[in-house]
């Protein structure tokens, strides 16, 4: 396992270096620079400008110094946020994003498995319809419409939350429900269709025949192998989730790390939105040699090799 | 056959697990619906005490600002956002009135200015202090300017000097000791300021954010003096010499600034902290008003306006902003380069009607490029709603009733309410004139780009006045204008506005700008459309807040009033 293990991680080292260096020439190669306003700025401004922030230098040149300091944990300046760096709005926001994430995360595992089994158990049944229905809505309602939904509800109608910010513990709640009522649809309907698998196959009918009781059968023997196929969607989405959402984090105005993956863009803040990639980048393939991890660990037929 | 066991193995399974209740009992599956039950009706007892009348009993005013700002050093940024909060905790030479901003005492206690306009001396008070304990002086405004006009610092409002005699020489390093800059400190407490022409509006600009003074000495503590990035902008370096002093910034959700004891009007000042929330949305914000966490939104969704006229009218603050929204026409285009065809697009425009069904914000139709009454000077001229007489203009230059007139596309970057207005005047102009245009959008930046490389026909523009005179909406069409991108150059219009500048007299001067944007509209490198204005939501108990034409606030006045029958959001 560890060989394994080894091997991945060197060959995410040239994905990684791949990926930053096509971002790079990419946001390079868009109109407009980070010093572009509506009252323009004379040409000796932004050529000051750009002398003090390398930006003169040739691109190639630019990315080697960039890969260079990265590599020594200087993510480099931000141009829009004249006073902080890459490393201090990641390090401010990042945890604002891993707490939401994780909150959202157990929202969708809480309501999304338990749904999915469900529905599974009896297919095609009302029991299968109501659980999947929802989840059709669950996936169906972008979070940019649950999101002032739950809002208006708890917020303005019944006046329990605050309808943004993210000062107070139960500033959690209303976030936390709609990012994770998005993926908790994705969720149950991978569980069931992951279940159904398993429970139509021979080894099944054997505990059964063997007298194991339903609950048992379920949660000793199916569920093993009808997570997998949610075990390996999980890898990515919690990335995505743990980096924070830009539409989540817009409409309840959480300072988390999500929004600037669109705004840096929007700003050509070119190192925060290297940094914003890079450090998206990295949780993906972590996160991807985690579930290979626990793939293997779960599924019998697989080996480390 | 396979599919035959698969189908029995089901049965067989299914017929034996009918009861959800044994395969889900509570150890199964029922907590999920309890965690969800408890995190939702947890705190749902009781109502809550709202941020809003928390402030209002204890001082704290919450104002929606927009988005995070750049930095906070006055030198360095440029926008509004900067402005509402830096204003807070620098006060410059002069401050302004909370009613129609002109130039009242501030960091200067008197002045006097010579006979012939040209020098201005300050008396600073014996009281102004820096947050620090420091007493501010002369040196600090001659130490400060120095900086603004360094070229490695890239001030993008050095040109707010140019008006000083040889700041412009300095800035481009024709001269290199500054002392030969028209900036002297007589003594400690005494500060001059020797203009090249006598400039009318002089004070008025002492109120923008880059005349602004800074603590050279905490700047040059935590950075470069030159250099952005530097690190005294954070709450624990701040100094300030203002009503207020930064105590708290969170990027991308506070920024609050705590009463200066060291202000020298202290007692003036009833606030104790204002916390400015970066929120981007406008939904977001207009919510975040209702459930009483601001005091005062940013501004208001254009689709609100109408509720809140009829429902609640005491809360929208609508007032005149100094800013023009117009179209810049790219004159070097081969059909817009006629006189007659810009002229004829122009007068073409039902602009009442684009204010009524369109904007919808208590816009004021724009028949002149300088809002009305912008410090007492009216234009002189109006661009007249005649479509028969735009016919004849475009008959006359070769295209009768619009045949064969080329393909010109209107450029405006990516928002609704620009597609919106963009839509409407691509109708008028296909009905009142029979001309077809195409309409692009481009993401901000690449619009931005468009612009600086002529890569438009018509495009669309706004521009807000850095202070109050109609130079600030006059002097960018220069031949070599910054700004004017328009391919336009005409040097008699050249000559006018400089003959304004020297002009002392201000009747006179108006009279030379009258003539200098009649021929702007009579030229037509610009179509003006409507006069901006400002909507946002106040709660009732914000007192001494005035609406005012930059939208400025001298926050020092402003206090909060728990006794003013504060509405609640669910009575609303």
């Amino acid at each position: 396992m560890i060989r394994f293990i080894i091997r991945r991680v060197l060959i995410s080292i040239p994905v990684l270096f791949i990926i930053a260096a096509l971002a790079f020439f990419m946001i390079k190669k868009a109109p407009g620079g980070p010093f572009a306003k509506e009252r323009s700025a004379p040409p000796e401004i932004l050529r000051n400008l750009e002398a003090q922030y390398g930006l003169d230098k040739p691109v190639y040149e630019q990315f080697y110094i960039y890969v260079k300091n990265a590599l020594q944990g200087d993510l480099g300046p931000s141009f829009r946020y004249a006073n902080w760096s890459v490393n201090d709005l990641i390090r401010s926001g990042f945890p604002v994003s891993l707490e939401l994430g994780c909150w959202s995360l157990m929202i969708a595992l809480l309501i999304g498995i338990p749904a999915g089994i469900i529905a599974s158990i009896k297919p095609n049944s009302i029991s299968d319809y109501i659980p999947m229905s929802l989840a059709m809505i669950g996936i169906c309602l972008p979070t940019f419409v649950m999101g002032p939904l739950l809002v208006g509800v708890f917020a303005l109608w019944l006046g329990w939350y605050n309808s943004s910010g993210w000062d107070f513990a139960y500033d959690r709640v209303l976030p936390a429900l709609t990012l994770g009522g998005y993926y908790a649809a994705y969720v149950a309907r991978m569980t069931r269709g992951g279940m159904l698998e398993v429970l139509s196959q021979d080894f099944i009918r054997t505990a059964r025949a063997k007298g194991a009781s339903s609950v048992r059968v379920i949660r000793k023997h199916a569920l093993r192998g009808g997570l997998l196929p949610v075990i390996s969607f999980l890898g990515p989405a919690t990335a995505g989730l743990l980096t924070g959402s830009f539409v989540v984090e817009t409409i309840f105005d959480i300072p988390g790390l999500g929004r600037y993956f669109v705004t840096s863009a929007f700003n050509r803040d070119y190192l925060l939105l290297m940094g914003a990639v890079m450090f998206y980048a990295i949780l993906i393939v972590f996160m991807n040699l985690v579930v290979d991890v626990l793939q293997v660990w779960l599924n019998p037929k697989l080996r480390f090799d | 056959m396979i599919d035959l066991r698969k189908k029995l193995a089901w049965k067989t399974f299914s017929e034996r697990t009918l009861s959800y209740s044994r395969v889900f009992s509570p150890p199964g599956l029922f907590p999920f619906c309890l965690l969800l039950f408890a995190i939702v009706s947890c705190v749902g007892c009781g109502k809550r005490t709202t941020r809003v009348e928390i402030g209002n009993r204890e001082q704290i005013l919450h104002l929606a600002n927009g988005s995070e700002p750049e930095d906070l050093d006055p030198q360095i940024t440029t926008g509004v956002t900067e402005h509402n909060i830096i204003s807070a905790m620098i006060e410059g030479l002069v401050a302004e009135d909370p009613v129609d901003l002109h130039p009242v005492p501030g960091m200067a206690e008197r002045w006097d200015i010579s006979p012939d306009g040209k020098t201005y001396t300050f008396h600073l008070r014996a009281n102004a202090r820096w947050s620090n304990g420091d007493p501010v002086t002369a040196q600090d405004f001659v130490r400060s300017y120095h900086r603004a006009l360094t070229p490695e610092l890239a001030n993008e409002y050095k040109d707010m000097f140019f008006y000083v005699v040889n700041a412009e020489k300095f800035y481009k390093q024709e001269i290199t000791n500054f002392a030969e800059v028209g900036f002297k400190a007589l003594d400690e407490r005494t500060f001059q300021v020797s203009l090249n022409h006598p400039t009318s509006y002089f004070l008025s600009l002492l109120n923008h954010h880059s005349w602004f003074p800074v603590h050279i000495p905490t700047v040059e503590k935590h950075g470069n003096l030159y250099q952005r990035g530097n690190r005294w902008t954070r709450p624990e370096n701040y100094v300030a010499n203002g009503p207020f002093v930064l105590s708290e910034w969170k990027v991308n959700s506070v920024i609050a600034v705590k009463k200066n004891p060291f202000y020298w009007d202290a007692d003036q000042v009833r606030l104790k902290e204002i916390r400015f929330y970066p929120l981007e949305r406008l939904d977001t914000e207009e919510r975040a008003f209702r459930s009483g966490q601001i005091h005062k939104t940013y501004k208001i969704p254009p689709t609100k306006i109408d509720y809140y006229k009829a429902n609640n009218p005491d809360l929208l603050k609508q007032a005149a902003y100094l800013g023009t929204y117009f179209y810049m026409l790219n004159t070097t285009n081969v059909a817009l380069r006629d006189k007659r065809v810009r002229q004829a697009l122009a007068m073409s425009i039902d602009r009442e009607a684009i204010v009524k069904n369109v904007t919808r914000g208590g816009e004021l139709p724009a028949f002149s490029l300088v809002p009305p009454k912008t410090a007492g000077y009216t234009s002189g001229t109006t661009i007249p709603f005649d479509i028969p007489k735009a016919k004849q203009l475009l008959a006359d230059a070769g295209y009768p009733d619009g045949k064969g007139f080329p393909k010109i596309q209107l450029l405006y970057n990516t928002l609704e309410s620009h597609k919106t207005i963009a839509e409407a005047i691509q109708q008028m102009w296909k009905k009142n004139l029979g001309i077809d245009i195409t309409l692009r959008n481009e993401e901000w930046k690449v619009y931005l780009d468009s612009r600086k490389l002529g890569k438009f026909d018509l495009f669309r523009y706004g521009w807000i006045a850095d202070y109050v005179d109609p130079n600030a909406f006059l002097d960018m069409w220069v031949s070599d204008g910054g700004n004017n991108n328009s391919g336009w150059a005409n040097k008699e219009y050249d000559e006018l506005i400089a003959e304004a500048g020297r002009t002392i007299d201000t009747k006179a001067r108006f009279e030379i700008f009258q003539k200098a944007e009649a021929l702007l509209l009579d030229e037509m490198p610009i179509m003006p459309i409507y006069f901006y204005t400002t909507s946002y939501l106040l709660r009732p108990s914000v007192k001494n807040w005035n609406l005012t034409i930059l939208d400025h606030q001298p926050y020092k006045y402003v206090y909060l009033d728990p006794e003013s029958g504060e509405v609640q959001s669910k009575s609303e």
